[in-house]
């Protein structure tokens, strides 16, 4: 059969495909829920209408999210089954625990209190109302630890036993599973990627009105909330990657030699910039490097050594048998430095906003017009430099919303791409993984129409947002004001519309 | 009584939860081309459930990671088997949550009516395909001795398993109907009770027609009780809704779904998935379960969560348990 068009290839295809697509939502998702939970916190204890106005705004691009990461993970849940049966079979008895762990305890959490604090507006007093979005928030980050358990399982299977009779592989040590440190340090990196993404989406949204001089109080809190957010994220960002590097090198050498296309083991090993790489023959004809930089990122030791690509292989070959060993180097390699490269810019500028927007850099009180007025960013007290260097800001922050979704999705196929050909590493390799009933035109068809549907989905979903970012915070109602003081609602006036309705 | 048993009466639980809390909003779903009269009207159907249907889906959800944990070969067996089928109820079930959040968001009349849509489709269809999938499991299919399916999608369409898809689908219409009977006021009330009588009417020959066929064929002491249970309830469920007693009528017609699925579990135990081509390639509580391990694991999750579950989502109920009308529904569409 054609390689290209073989059922394991569109089956990892559509993996990638629904994966990818999935968490451009689910990051949002996360940092989004907190997000707006503080702010409705701030409302809470202020009263201060600008927070509820930034609330509202919040929520509603949060709920617009929300509403497609549900949906596309449902397909991620059912895809194992439909398209990698083997692996289910091969690896339901430890794999589906966690699984039905994040349905249990976080799905449903999620998905009970989203629907409360929607319609709960005229119908809950205003603290449980707040309890209700931090429930939301509480479940986004729960399921998020359970899904990376079971992905960090398949990074490195810690607590279980083949079973040869039943061919299959079985949990000895379901606490080892959720606690050891690939998922702990998966699980932290990947929620401050998710908040460093929540932030500069935040930062990027509120320097486009700040930019038209529109709904300038709710946007003047928002950005300085996405810009610390964008700095306290980055840099856990930053140090978890740094750690995960650690982790990575010490329990799939050979991802770390592919992502820094080192083909032979070298003592102090260098970090290459720039590669470009024979596979074929295993070697780089151009690289720029500096030295001694991986072997610290490594091992925490300039001058340690660094197993390459092609050491690794051999040694894999002797335990697991012939074959290749070797993951798509240049995916790996690229997709790493895309994903730090995109990352690390967009912390860069939200520190730069960070710094620019500082109150005593600001435009002086005895120059503002009045509250509303957007204050010049101000460069070193000059004063000159201001009002030239404030649109520029603006607007680099605003298209720097994209970079940690570009770094997020990069993230992922390095991790998932950099394993291969294992589904489990050193366990089960991905060929054996296919579901062997699922014929090729099956495949292909549900690639089809998940694709063309999503696709679909992604026009919508960005157009509603789009619309709803021009439009800005709400104005509020009675109802927002004067929530109910008990539970139900008021019946005071039982005819009165809805404050939420579908 | 063992860890897989226990876990087999789990699963049928989760699927029961599942088609009595959605049963009853893919009713509604279907309801908005049968009931409304205008847009007005579908608003105030759609908001029946608009807090709780995401709630609701969750169940499924649940019911598929559990039997990913407690039963991968009969996950894997019956995912990949039922393929074309369940990525139609996938697609469903990813437009219509998208329907239901993204519907209000633009105020043209076109966008929300091309959503209605959406959502009586996606709500239609799997209502029906359910059905047929579990006509299938009890049933049996083509299952080789590797617990591969080896049939096709045509397999899949046999009359009984077509027969129990119009079981879940008039189930859930009709489910929906006393539901939203219960939860409206004014005329949208009084029609959905009158539509009931009728859906209910249909129902109850169809669930008479394949529950006898299933009893006939698999059935034992227990499932005969099932049945009964079943039929009764659904009669009971007909006077109520005649009577105007909306709470008992909605509580009946949830019995009926309770005793319906028991009926299948009934009939399947101790199989999970039988194989038509030899009895001994069977997918079977033990053979198809998890190692005592991990169902340990699972059935302390088990224990501690899905009561409160219940309790929260029970919660949720109780914080939306007013009647709406037309006149709840503010003339401004837009948000």
């Amino acid at each position: 059969m054609d390689l290209a068009l073989a059922p394991e290839t569109l089956a990892r295809w559509q993996f990638g495909i629904t994966t990818v697509y999935h968490f451009l939502f689910v990051p949002l998702t996360i940092s989004l829920a907190a997000l707006t939970a503080g702010l409705q916190t701030a409302w809470v204890r202020t009263e201060k209408e600008k927070y509820l106005r930034a609330t509202k705004f919040w929520g509603k691009l949060f709920l617009i999210n929300i509403a497609m990461g549900v949906v596309t993970g449902i397909v991620q849940e059912f895809q194992f089954g439909m398209n990698w049966s083997d692996y289910s079979r091969f690896v339901g008895d430890i794999f589906g625990a966690p699984l039905a762990f994040e349905a249990l305890i976080a799905f449903f959490f999620e998905s009970t209190f989203i629907g409360l604090w929607i319609f709960g507006w005229d119908k809950l007093p205003k603290k449980i109302h707040l309890a209700c979005i931090w429930m939301v928030s509480i479940g986004t980050i729960l399921s998020a630890y359970f899904i990376l358990a079971a992905n960090s399982w398949m990074q490195h299977p810690v607590g279980y036993k083949i079973d040869k009779a039943r061919g299959r592989a079985e949990l000895t040590d379901f606490w080892a599973v959720l606690t050891q440190n690939t998922a702990l340090t998966q699980a932290f990196h990947t929620l401050s990627a998710a908040f460093l993404t929540g932030g500069a989406f935040m930062v990027g949204i509120s320097a486009y009105h700040l930019a038209r001089k529109k709904h300038i109080r709710e946007m003047k809190t928002s950005l300085r909330l996405g810009l610390i957010t964008v700095a306290i994220a980055g840099l856990l960002t930053a140090v978890s990657g740094d750690t995960l590097g650690k982790v990575m090198f010490k329990q799939q050498p050979m991802k770390m030699a592919a992502a820094e296309a080192l083909w032979d083991g070298q003592k102090p090993a260098p970090f290459s910039i720039f590669a470009y790489g024979d596979v074929e023959k295993g070697h780089n004809s151009v690289a720029i490097e500096i030295p001694g930089l991986l072997s610290f990122l490594a091992d925490d030791n300039f001058t340690s050594y660094v197993p390459g690509i092609n050491d690794v292989n051999k040694s894999e070959q002797q335990k697991f048998g012939p074959g290749d060993y070797r993951p798509n180097i240049p995916v790996a390699f690229w997709g790493f430095r895309w994903m730090i490269g995109f990352g690390m810019a967009s912390f860069a500028i939200g520190l730069a906003g960070l710094w620019l927007t500082r109150k005593k850099f600001m435009l002086p009180q005895h120059l503002r017009v009045g509250e509303d007025e957007v204050p010049h960013l101000v460069l070193f007290k000059n004063q000159a430099l201001g009002p030239k260097l404030t649109p520029w800001y603006w607007r680099i922050a605003t298209w720097t919303m994209a970079f940690p979704l570009i770094a997020n999705s990069w993230g992922w196929i390095f991790t998932e791409m950099g394993r291969q050909p294992w589904v489990v590493y050193g366990v089960l390799r991905t060929r054996d993984a296919v579901s062997p009933g699922v014929s090729q035109g099956e495949v292909l068809t549900s690639m089809a129409v998940f694709t063309a549907l999503y696709a679909i989905l992604a026009v919508v979903e960005v157009k509603l947002l789009a619309k709803y970012v021009k439009a800005g915070p709400p104005d509020l109602t009675e109802a927002d004001l004067n929530p109910p003081t008990k539970i139900g609602g008021d019946t005071r006036d039982a005819d009165k519309p809805m404050a939420f309705s579908y | 009584m063992e860890l897989h048993d226990v876990w087999f009466v789990l699963i049928a639980v989760l699927w029961t939860g599942y088609f009595f809390l959605e049963g009853f909003d893919f009713g509604v779903g279907v309801l908005t081309k049968l009931l409304a009269r205008d847009r007005a009207e579908r608003r105030v159907l759609i908001n029946t459930i608009g807090p709780v249907w995401d709630g609701n889906e969750v169940w499924l959800l649940t019911a598929g990671g559990a039997t990913f944990a407690a039963f991968p070969e009969w996950y894997a067996t019956l995912f990949s088997g039922f393929y074309l089928p369940l990525l139609l109820i996938l697609v469903c079930l990813i437009v219509r949550g998208v329907a239901f959040e993204y519907r209000v968001k633009r105020p043209e009349e076109k966008w929300q009516r091309n959503w209605e849509t959406a959502i009586f489709w996606c709500s239609l269809l799997p209502a029906f395909l359910w059905g047929v999938a579990f006509g299938n499991i009890v049933r049996g299919v083509k299952i080789d001795q590797h617990f591969e399916y080896v049939g096709d999608v045509w397999d899949l369409l046999n009359p009984y398993a077509l027969l129990g898809g119009l079981v879940t689908l008039t189930l859930f219409t009709f489910h929906g109907a006393v539901f939203t009977a219960l939860k409206t006021v004014g005329d949208i009330r009084v029609r959905a009770r009158k539509l009931a009588r009728w859906v209910g009417l249909v129902a109850t020959i169809v669930a008479l027609a394949f529950l006898l066929w299933t009893q006939a064929d698999s059935g034992d002491g227990k499932s005969l009780v099932a049945v009964i249970l079943a039929v009764a309830a659904l009669a009971a469920a007909l006077v109520a809704n005649q009577a105007g007693r909306e709470g008992w009528a909605f509580a009946l017609s949830g019995v009926t779904i309770v005793a319906t699925v028991a009926v299948l579990f009934f009939s399947l135990f101790p199989n999970v998935m039988p194989s038509t081509l030899n009895g001994d390639w069977s997918l079977t509580v033990t053979n198809a379960s998890s190692s005592p391990y991990t169902l340990k694991i699972m059935t302390w999750l088990a224990a501690i969560a899905t009561p409160l579950v219940v309790l929260y989502q029970g919660w949720t109920y109780w914080v939306f348990r007013k009647r709406i009308g037309t006149q709840h529904i503010a003339p401004d569409a837009a948000h």
